[in-house]
C-alpha cells in the first residue's frame, strides 16, 4: 500500500430532480462550507432533469471555490461542443471545472438522437476515451501566451501559437483548433468512474481522479494499485492520479447507532456500495480508510442530498476537521489546487520547446 | 422600442488596441455588459457563434479579436448575476441535434426563470464540418430545410410535456430527423424559448416569417431598414401570423458625444482604429480573392480584377459580388484620392448612428417610427464597458419620451418582447 495522502472528499447534489437554480446553489454552497474538493452532479438523456453543465455553471457565481464538475455523455453528443463546454465552464468558475465523462448504452437513448444504433459498452468507453483525449488537446490548442495583442504589427494572437489537432478517433475526426481560449486550469479536471473494465481503461488512460467501489480497504487499495499500475504502464505518472472510493451514505435517522451487520463497513448494493449509519461512523469509516493509505479520498452520494449532505458536512466533515485530518478552508482557488494536481503545460508549448532546443 | 446587448464580436468592428478594451473571455467582461444592459432595461443580451476559428490564406485569422466561450454555458453564469434581461445565445442548426440542444435551451430557460432565446443559424460549409462528426455539410440548399424541421422538432419536444407537468412520449419522422422517446425537461416557464433568425437570403426570411420571434438583420439604414421591413412582415400572413408576432432588430453601432460634431470626429476616430493597415491589406484580399501582403496600405488599390472563388478566406460570411465591389472601391478612391485604407475606412465599418445622446435618441426613434426596425441590437466597439455612454445618456432621453420602458413590467423575455405566449400543441 502506498503513503498516505492529503484526504479528498467530494459529494453528489444529485437526487429527485429539481428544475430551479436555487436547489443546486444550497447544495453547493454547503459543500463548499465544508471545505469539500467538488461537488458532482449526475446526468443522462435516460431520465428527467436538467443539463447537469448548465445547472453548474448557473450555481458558479454564487460559490468561490467549491470545484465542479457535471456529468457529460460522450455517447450522442458532439467532442467539438463537449469540450468547448467543460472549457467555459472553467472559465465562468475561475478554474473549478471538471467533467465525469459517461456513455450512453440503451437503444432508448439512441433513438432520442437517431443518428446511431446502441453499441456494446467497450466500443462506447473507447470513443469517451478518444472524446477525453480531443478534449484535452483542444483545451491545449492554445498555449497559455497565444494572445498578445500587439498594437505594433497589429496582431491579437501569435499564430504560431495555435494549432489543429487534426484528431481522427475511431468514430469522429476533429481539426480544432479549439474556439475557446485556454481555460485558466489549463485542462479543466477529467474525472472517470473505474467500476467496469472497459470504463477502468479509458480512466487509467484519461483521467486525473478515479471513482473506484469496494466493500473493504484492501480491495480499494487493490483497485487503487490496479489503475495506477495500468497508467503508469501508459507512461502517466501515477503521483497525478486520485482514487476516490465511491460511496452512496444513507445518514438516515440513525444518529447513533449504525444499523447492526453494517457498522465495520458498506456494503454492495444496487449501483455502488451503501453506508448506513450515523455521520461518526462515516468519519471513522473515512479515517481508518484514508489512514491505511487504501484510497486518496471519498465521493460521497447521499440518498437524500438535502438531509445527508448537511450531515456529512456538520458532522462527518466537521468531526475530520476536528481530528486535523482534513482541510478547514481551501487555500487554493483552482480545483486542481484542492487536488494537488499541477496545472499542465500545454502538449504543444512543450514539443515547440523542446524542438527549439534540439 | 426594443434593445439587445451584444457582446463585442470577432470582427474588426471590436477595436482590441483601445487601452479601455478588457477581457473578451473573463467572465468580468461577460458580466459587466449584461449588467450595464440589465440596468437601461435592455430586452436582451446577445451572443454570436463561431465554430472554426477564420482562416485566411491558409493560416489562422491574427488580426481581430479570436476565441470566445460557448454560449449557453456563458448565459446560464450570467442568469445568476442578472434578474429580468433575456439571454440569447446563436446556435448552430447544423452541427446540433434536436433533442440535446433542445434540452439544453429548456434548461437555460429553466434556470433563468423563462429569459432564454435561441439565435438559429445555419452553416453549409465543409470548412466548419471539419470540428464535427457528421464531417461534412448540408448542401447549401438544405440549410433552412434543416433549421426548419429542428425548431419544428424543438417544439415538439418543449410540447412534450403538458403544462401541468406530465411528460408524454415525443415521436417525430421526418426527412432531417426520426426520433421519439421522452425529453428529460418539463415545459419551461416561456414555453417555448425564444426563436430569433439571422440569415438573409430569400430562404432565410421565408424561414423567420414561418418560425422567428425576431429577426436580427444587417438593414441598419433608413432605407434598406424600410424594404426589408416590409417584405418580411408581408410573409407574415401566409403563416396565420400577425405583424407584431415577429420583431424586426438590427444590429447597428452607436458613437456618442458631447455635440454632433465631437460624436462624428470620435466615430472617425474609431474607424481609423477598426480599419488598421493590416486590416485593410485583409479586407481588399477578401475582395480580390489574391494576396495582397506586399501592397502598401497607404497607396493606391491593385489594379487588376478580382479573382472570384477563391477560397482565400474561410469561415467568414461573404457579402456581394467582388467585381462590383472593387469597381465601386476604384471609383471612390479615384473621386475622393484615397488610399487603399483610406477606401476600406470609407466603405466599411461605418457607424449607423452617429451624434449628441438627443440626436441618436431621436434618430432611433425615427427608425422606429418610419417601420424600419422594431428596436436594435446594440454592436459596441469595445469590450466590455461599450455600451456604459448609451445606458447613461441615450436609454434616459428615450425613456423620458416614452419611446423606450423605464421599468420591466414582466419577467420573461417574451413579456419585454411583447410576444403572444406559444399555444401549446399536445
Ligand atoms: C446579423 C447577422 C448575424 C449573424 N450572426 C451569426 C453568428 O453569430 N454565427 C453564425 O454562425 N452565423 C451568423 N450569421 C449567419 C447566418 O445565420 C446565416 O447562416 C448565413 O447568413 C447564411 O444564411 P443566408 O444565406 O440566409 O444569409 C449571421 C447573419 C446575420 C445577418
Amino acid at each position: 500500500m502506498s503513503a498516505r495522502t492529503h484526504l479528498h472528499l467530494a459529494a453528489e447534489i444529485g437526487g429527485p430532480p429539481h428544475y430551479d437554480a436555487g436547489h443546486y446553489l444550497r447544495l453547493a454552497e454547503l459543500a463548499e462550507d465544508g471545505a469539500l474538493d467538488y461537488v458532482t452532479l449526475g446526468d443522462s438523456f435516460a431520465r428527467p432533469g436538467l443539463d447537469a453543465l448548465a445547472v453548474l455553471a448557473r450555481v458558479a457565481p454564487g460559490t468561490d471555490r467549491i470545484g465542479l464538475v457535471p456529468t457529460v455523455t460522450t455517447t450522442h453528443t458532439e467532442p467539438f461542443h463537449v469540450s468547448s463546454a467543460v472549457a467555459t465552464l472553467d472559465w465562468v468558475s475561475r478554474g473549478r471545472a471538471g467533467w465525469q465523462a459517461d456513455v450512453s448504452t440503451t437503444e432508448a437513448e439512441a433513438r432520442l438522437f437517431g443518428r446511431r444504433r446502441a453499441a456494446p459498452p467497450a466500443a462506447l468507453w473507447q470513443e469517451a476515451g478518444e472524446v477525453a483525449d480531443v478534449s484535452g488537446r483542444l483545451w491545449d490548442s492554445w498555449e497559455d501566451d497565444a494572445e498578445i495583442r500587439d498594437t505594433a504589427t497589429g496582431r491579437f494572437i501569435d499564430r504560431d501559437k495555435l494549432h489543429h489537432v487534426d484528431f481522427a478517433g475511431t468514430a469522429f475526426t476533429v481539426k480544432g483548433p479549439a474556439i475557446v481560449p485556454r481555460p485558466p486550469q489549463g485542462r479543466p479536471v477529467t474525472v472517470l468512474d473505474a467500476t467496469t473494465a472497459p470504463a477502468r481503461e479509458a480512466a487509467a488512460r484519461h483521467a486525473d481522479v478515479v471513482h473506484i467501489r469496494a466493500t473493504t480497504p484492501e480491495q480499494a487499495a487493490a483497485v487503487r494499485d490496479e489503475v495506477r499500475a495500468r497508467a503508469a504502464a501508459l507512461g502517466r505518472d501515477p503521483a497525478a492520479l486520485r482514487v476516490l472510493v465511491a460511496l452512496t451514505v444513507d445518514l438516515g435517522d440513525v444518529e447513533t447507532t449504525p444499523e447492526p451487520g453494517l457498522e465495520t463497513g458498506p456494503r454492495l448494493a444496487g449501483r455502488g456500495t451503501y453506508f448506513r449509519g450515523g455521520p461518526v461512523d462515516l468519519a471513522d469509516l473515512i479515517a481508518r480508510w484514508h489512514g491505511s493509505g487504501a484510497a486518496d479520498g471519498f465521493h460521497l452520494t447521499p440518498i437524500t442530498p438535502e438531509r445527508d449532505l448537511e450531515r456529512i458536512v456538520n458532522g462527518t466533515v466537521a468531526l475530520l476537521q476536528h481530528r486535523s485530518l482534513f482541510r478547514t478552508f481551501h487555500p487554493g482557488g483552482t480545483l486542481r489546487e484542492h487536488l494537488g494536481l499541477p496545472r499542465p503545460a500545454s502538449r504543444y508549448a512543450t514539443a515547440r520547446t523542446a524542438a527549439k532546443g534540439a | 422600442m426594443h434593445l439587445a446587448a451584444h457582446f463585442p464580436g470577432v470582427n474588426n468592428t471590436t477595436v482590441w488596441a483601445d487601452p479601455r478594451s478588457g477581457s473578451q473571455i473573463d467572465f468580468s467582461s461577460f458580466e459587466h455588459l449584461a449588467r450595464t444592459a440589465e440596468r437601461g432595461k435592455f430586452d436582451f443580451f446577445f451572443l454570436a457563434e463561431g465554430l472554426r476559428l477564420r482562416e485566411h490564406n491558409g493560416r489562422i485569422h491574427d488580426l481581430d479579436v479570436v476565441g470566445r466561450p460557448e454560449s449557453l454555458t456563458v448565459l446560464n453564469a450570467l442568469a445568476a448575476v442578472t434578474e429580468r434581461l433575456g439571454l440569447a445565445a446563436t446556435v448552430n442548426a447544423t452541427f446540433n441535434e434536436p433533442y440535446e440542444l433542445a434540452r439544453r435551451l429548456a434548461t437555460l430557460d429553466h434556470l433563468s426563470a423563462g429569459r432564454a432565446a435561441w439565435n438559429v443559424v445555419t452553416s453549409s460549409d465543409a470548412f466548419t464540418g471539419e470540428n464535427f462528426r457528421r464531417g461534412g455539410y448540408l448542401d447549401r440548399a438544405d440549410r433552412y430545410v434543416r433549421a426548419a424541421e429542428f425548431v419544428a422538432t424543438a417544439r415538439e419536444l418543449w410540447d412534450s410535456w403538458t403544462p401541468d407537468g406530465v411528460s408524454r412520449p415525443f415521436s417525430h419522422e421526418g426527412p432531417q430527423f426520426t426520433i421519439s422517446g421522452e425529453f428529460t425537461v418539463p415545459r419551461s416557464p416561456q414555453g417555448h424559448p425564444v426563436v430569433i433568425q439571422a440569415g438573409d437570403s430569400d430562404e432565410g426570411r421565408e424561414f423567420a416569417a414561418s418560425a422567428a420571434d425576431v429577426i436580427f438583420t444587417r438593414h441598419g439604414t433608413l432605407e434598406a431598414g424600410r424594404a426589408f421591413y416590409a417584405d418580411v412582415k408581408s410573409r407574415l400572413a401566409a403563416y396565420g401570423r400577425q405583424p407584431d408576432d415577429l420583431r424586426i432588430m438590427p444590429g447597428v453601432t452607436v458613437v456618442t458625444g458631447d455635440t454632433d460634431a465631437e460624436a462624428q470626429e470620435l466615430a472617425y476616430e474609431i474607424r481609423r482604429r477598426q480599419v488598421s493597415p493590416q486590416n485593410a491589406i485583409l479586407a481588399a484580399e477578401q475582395v480580390w480573392g489574391t494576396d495582397l501582403s506586399a501592397y502598401d496600405p497607404e497607396g493606391p488599390l491593385p489594379d487588376f480584377d478580382p479573382v472570384p472563388d477563391s477560397g482565400i478566406t474561410q469561415g467568414r460570411v461573404r457579402h456581394g459580388d467582388p467585381l462590383e465591389t472593387a469597381a465601386r472601391w476604384r471609383a471612390l478612391a479615384e473621386a475622393k484620392g484615397l488610399s487603399l485604407r483610406g477606401t476600406v475606412i470609407k466603405t466599411t465599418a461605418r457607424q449607423s448612428f452617429v451624434g449628441s445622446p438627443a440626436t441618436v435618441a431621436a434618430e432611433l426613434t425615427a427608425f422606429v417610427d418610419g417601420r424600419a426596425a422594431d428596436g436594435f441590437i446594440l454592436v459596441p466597439h469595445l469590450t466590455p464597458g461599450g455600451l456604459d455612454d448609451f445606458v447613461d445618456r441615450v436609454v434616459p432621453i428615450l425613456q423620458e419620451s416614452g419611446a423606450f420602458r423605464s421599468a420591466y413590467t414582466g419577467s420573461t423575455l417574451r413579456s419585454h418582447l411583447g410576444l403572444p405566449e406559444p399555444v401549446w400543441k399536445g
